[in-house]
């Protein structure tokens, strides 16, 4: 018995395994990669080659049509983890030699009390990118843009520095017993809207996205009001308008007010 | 004749240890997630427990029941003591170990990547690393089965080799294989990342790699559902097995199509070609095959013990079944759930019916009724079976072990059948908050109520299961009469050297893996824009 051949044509195990291995695979590659494709003749691909290269995901360009021209300007701040990461203790002082500009309204420490909003621990990537928006016209604003004209690339990625240098402000949600809003912990899933903590803190933070603890509140509203309108458009995939405009106003009333929560006497 | 007792019993209680958590994790889940609990304040907690669970029973606990019931069967069905006892010591210990380095940072909250992984997400590297770790002790128990076998061919010459043993050794090249495609895929994509060497990662290429794995490792935890099936079963029963040809077909075929068919889980997912989704999704129908060849052989082996029995007629014999014996319920239970968990999963093949229930709690519920339905009940019986030969002690309660196994069926039908409505009505699966005061939602909510309890069966019904095994450590000290496996019809003199040995099947295997995966890995390598920023999983928040 063990002198049996097994890899032989003599062995009918083998032939009989091989072959309807072999069969079934030419079977269904002759179904999956010739007749599904021709089955469904599509305008840009005609022929078999073209048929089977489609089934084999070989990339191809499809659906050639012109893209609708972009009227606004967007943003063209490309925000990865990483960026800003190397930032050092001279950016940081001369971003604070740079802020002396900005105290009016954003506070001598980042701290505002004017509504504007607070800017000390914010993400040295957020910061830089609105700044690089304002600067192109991207996100519009009578009082940033005069502000924000005669600043270098450096002079930004220091303003952030400095200002993620800075300590923020906790979040404080100390109101035993009372939970957070709905739309701040769980969203509203039927509506297509992630929780705001998924990204913003809380639960957790996403590349680019702001965190919003301690913020004023009639700047959070107003900013998911113009995110809703589309008078503001800096959010380049569109992922914060598609949001606020699912948004009812108590949501955004809620979700405003949960975050501008903070310690008495800080403000 | 069992001489390594004591590892066989450390693999089998951490196995069942570490199921009682998970077990006790996916009840809470179900709560929290019904209409019994208001929404979860913290659903990063409920994506915690999800990736203890899953990462707990998939990877360790039937792991672990495989590596034990494998030494157990090395000395039982080759009768020699098993070579290579201390590797065996190590490899426990790298499943130990990986499963603690993996559960710490999950609890930790900075892992909740689901057991799945989800590239672009990355956790802790400790994760990871652990989740290989068990891999690794695991494919030290791989080598070892294969080289008792070796070890026992070459001391008897031309022998038929014993069909659990047969069995056993399959299950185990069946894992590491197709662990290689996850191992691939945690060292070559996600650990570099989860360590900071890169930053990027090909999530395409990463499901690719996963579903390598993802499909055919259900057929390493089935495994020692069918070798129970095939060679105690008929014995625990009183009956012979009707084929032993037929049984070491089955198990040769899972080995050959096990691996060649896991794109069908990726049916929508965009970077892999509609023509290998084709051919996956007719080689799983393949799976059919073995499948439907054990379900005959059982019901017939079965059928032979109701006759032996005296049953006679055309039902008669099912009436003459001992049904006062656990082992025959788990074998009933298992064979409804498998039939229901087919059935359903023809549908999750189709290439075109899948979209209808894709990622709905449709899934869930088939996986569940595979899995812990079909297959754990079958561990259960296993325990059962072996326990009085471990402890050298009875086990006395058959009513509670009747009990148990009722708990778990019926409890595992109430989970999974509500899953698989709410899943036809779209309810998505893998999400911890759902809004049943939504009138879209709220027809959803008896379903999910139904389902939760389900759940909580089963957690009884679980910790019922281990208050046994612990009670059998206590009770009278009783020498088991000596281990024997079933014994077939006509028991095989000689046995064609396909049957015999791996080497033709484990040909076909690697190969149709390379036709099958071959070109959608090369070309997603190939791409140079196909990787995308990682997403840190578990920071500060």
């Amino acid at each position: 018995m063990t002198t049996e051949p097994l890899f032989s044509l003599r062995n009918r195990w083998f032939v009989a395994s091989v072959g309807s291995a072999v069969a079934i695979f030419v079977l269904s590659a002759v179904v999956g990669f010739i007749w599904l494709p021709t089955a469904q003749p599509d305008a840009g691909f005609q022929g078999l080659w073209n048929a089977i290269c489609s089934a084999a995901g070989v990339p191809q360009s499809w659906l050639r049509s012109t893209p609708v021209p972009e009227t606004r300007v967007t943003s063209t701040v490309v925000v990865t983890p990483q960026m800003l990461d190397n930032l050092d203790a001279q950016s940081i002082g001369r971003g604070a030699t740079l802020a002396l500009k900005c105290t009016m309204c954003h506070g001598a420490r980042g701290l505002s009390e004017a509504d504007s909003p607070n800017l000390a621990g914010q993400y040295a990537a957020v910061v830089y990118k609105e700044l690089q928006d304002f600067k192109i016209g991207a996100r519009t604003n009578a009082v940033m843009a005069p502000m924000v004209a005669d600043l270098s690339d450096q002079d930004m990625a220091d303003l952030a520095a400095y200002y993620a240098y800075l300590p923020r402000l906790p979040g404080y949600h100390p109101t035993p017993g009372q939970v957070a809003p709905s739309i701040v912990v769980h969203g509203a899933p039927m509506r297509n809207i992630p929780p705001c903590a998924a990204c913003h803190g809380g639960l957790d933070v996403k590349t680019g996205s702001p965190w919003l603890e301690g913020e004023s509140p009639v700047y959070l509203k107003a900013q998911l009001e113009a995110f809703a309108s589309g008078a503001r458009h800096n959010d380049i995939s569109g992922q914060m308008r598609n949001i606020a405009r699912q948004m009812t106003p108590a949501d955004i009333d809620a979700a405003a007010q949960y975050y501008s929560n903070q310690p008495p006497g800080d403000r | 004749m069992l001489t390594n007792k004591r590892l066989v019993l450390a693999h089998f209680w951490l196995a069942f240890g570490t199921f009682g958590l998970a077990l006790l994790l996916g009840a809470w889940q179900m709560y929290v997630r019904s209409p019994l609990s208001p929404a979860i304040d913290d659903p990063e907690l409920y994506y915690r427990s999800v990736t203890a669970h899953g990462t707990i029973m998939g990877y360790v606990f039937p792991t672990l029941v495989a590596m034990g019931f494998g030494y157990a069967i090395t000395e039982l069905a080759l009768s020699k003591p098993l070579v290579g006892r201390r590797w065996a010591w190590a490899g426990f210990g790298l499943v130990l170990v990986g499963a603690v380095m993996a559960m710490v940072p999950v609890a930790l909250g900075r892992a909740s990547v689901l057991y799945t992984f989800y590239p672009p997400m990355v956790g802790d590297a400790f994760y990871y690393i652990g989740v290989v770790l068990v891999v690794v002790g695991s494919w030290i128990w791989v080598a070892l089965m294969s080289i008792n076998l070796g070890i026992w061919k070459r001391e008897n010459p031309g022998k038929p080799v014993p069909l659990a043993m047969f069995a056993n050794v399959a299950g185990s090249y069946l894992w590491g294989w197709t662990a290689v495609g996850a191992a691939l895929e945690l060292l070559f994509q996600i650990i570099p990342v989860a360590v900071g060497l890169k930053t990027t990662i090909d999530a395409g290429l990463a499901r690719v790699f996963f579903s390598w794995t993802l499909h055919a490792i259900v057929y390493f935890w089935l495994m020692p559902a069918y070798i129970a099936f095939y060679t105690i079963i008929p014995r625990a029963i009183g009956g012979r097995l009707y084929s032993d040809t037929m049984a070491r077909i089955s198990f040769v075929l899972f080995l050959v199509v096990a691996m060649p068919i896991g794109i069908h889980h990726l049916f929508a997912d965009p970077q892999v070609g509609s023509g290998f989704k084709v051919i996956h999704s007719v080689f799983t129908a393949i799976v059919a095959i073995p499948t439907l060849l054990t379900v005959f052989t059982i019901c017939a082996s079965v059928e032979i013990a109701g006759r032996l029995r005296g049953g006679t007629g055309l039902w008669g014999w099912i009436r003459a079944l001992p049904w006062d014996n656990p082992l025959m319920l788990a074998v009933t239970f298992s064979f409804i759930m498998l039939g229901f968990g087919g059935a359903g999963g023809i549908i999750n093949m189709s290439y075109q019916l899948d979209s209808t229930i894709h990622n709905t709690q449709w899934i869930t519920g088939h996986f569940h009724l595979i899995f812990p339905g079909a297959i754990v009940i079958m561990y259960f019986a296993i325990a059962y079976d072996l326990w009085p030969h471990l402890t050298d002690r009875a086990l006395e309660s058959l009513g509670l072990m009747r009990l148990q196994l009722w708990l778990w069926f019926v409890g595992m039908i109430l989970l999974t059948f509500p899953w698989h409505y709410v899943g036809i009505l779209g309810m998505p699966r893998r999400m911890a908050v759902y809004d049943y005061t939504n009138p879209a939602v709220a027809p959803q909510a008896l379903s999910v109520v139904a389902s939760a309890i389900g759940g909580f069966i089963l957690a009884a019904s679980g910790i019922l299961f281990i208050a046994i095994l612990a009670r059998g450590h206590r009770t009278r000290r009783a020498p088991a009469p000596s281990y024997r496996f079933s014994v077939a019809l006509h028991e095989p003199k000689t046995i064609p050297i396909a049957l015999n040995g791996f080497a033709l099947w484990l040909a076909l295997m690697v190969g149709l893996t390379v036709v099958n995966y071959g070109y959608p890995i090369a070309q997603l390598m190939a791409l140079d824009d196909t990787s995308v920023p990682a997403i840190r999983i578990g920071g500060p928040r």
